[in-house]
């Protein structure tokens, strides 16, 4: 397993973002606020490891988010492009009722699978 | 600057908190004050750094919130397109900015000139229920 930790912070503003690889299994965990300050940032670490190492499951855990615009959100559809680009599937766990109606509004629920936790998605 | 995005979305939370609303309301102001003011920084001013952004909140004793968000940037040259669905002239977003300012306020209004710049004027009202409620 490979695992990377970053927690940066700008105009106190802090970013925690986690990722895990397990085979062929990215779990990123994002923490704090998903704007468009921190959206560039999660998108190109995000990217570098899917590509690096050939990614075919993305699961989001969104537990930690305290908040989201349509940048976040740009951030989630982009790499629901790249995985499924590629023959892969991405899920979301732990999006809090906030962050799911955001999620449903914009017709993500539809492309992405909503989960309770990674579990299941990990022995698939 | 993209750092003022989460300041102008707090400032407009800390005055909508003296209101006795919910948790959720207050996270769908602090959403659509910052749908307007992404949108002046990546539309308005293409993410120069040196923008001029007026955000104005106005609270009502009717517990009426009023926001106007004004740039001095590009506008908008199609208005109607602009406001669609999904439409976005960046790849990178999603086109959804309008759909959240729309869905989370009770009167959305954009005034936009090309080459002078953009208005948004959002309007919600939280004491929309109570009167209801007495009537």
């Amino acid at each position: 397993m490979l695992a990377a930790l970053w927690h940066w912070s700008r105009e106190g503003q802090v970013v925690r973002l986690e990722l895990k690889v397990i085979k062929d299994t990215l779990l990123v965990q994002i923490g704090g606020e998903l704007d468009i300050l921190a959206a560039d940032r999660i998108r190109q670490e995000i990217d570098r490891v899917m590509q690096a190492r050939k990614i075919q499951k993305l699961i989001l855990d969104l537990e930690e988010i305290s908040f989201m615009d349509s940048a976040g959100l740009g951030v989630i559809l982009g790499r629901y492009k790249k995985i499924s680009a590629v023959g892969g599937k991405m899920y979301i766990v732990r999006a809090h009722p906030g962050i799911r109606k955001i999620l449903e509004l914009a017709g993500v629920h539809k492309l992405v699978t909503l989960c309770q936790d990674e579990k299941e998605i990990i022995s698939l | 600057m993209p750092e003022n995005v989460a300041w102008a979305r707090t400032c407009a939370a800390a005055l909508v908190a003296q209101l006795d609303c919910t948790l959720e309301e207050l996270e769908e102001v602090k959403l659509v004050v910052s749908e307007a003011v992404t949108n002046c920084i990546i539309h308005g001013y293409e993410n120069q750094r040196d923008g001029r952004i007026v955000v104005e909140l106005a609270l009502y004793e009717e517990r009426v919130l009023e926001v106007a968000v004004i740039d001095y940037g590009r506008g908008i040259e199609d208005l109607e397109k602009a406001m669609q669905a999904g439409y976005s002239s960046d790849p990178e977003r999603t086109g959804m900015g309008f759909v959240f300012m729309r869905s989370f306020t009770d009167h959305l209004e954009v005034d936009s000139a090309p080459g002078k710049g953009t208005k948004v004027k959002m309007v919600r009202d939280f004491g929309q229920r109570d009167r209801q409620a007495l009537a």
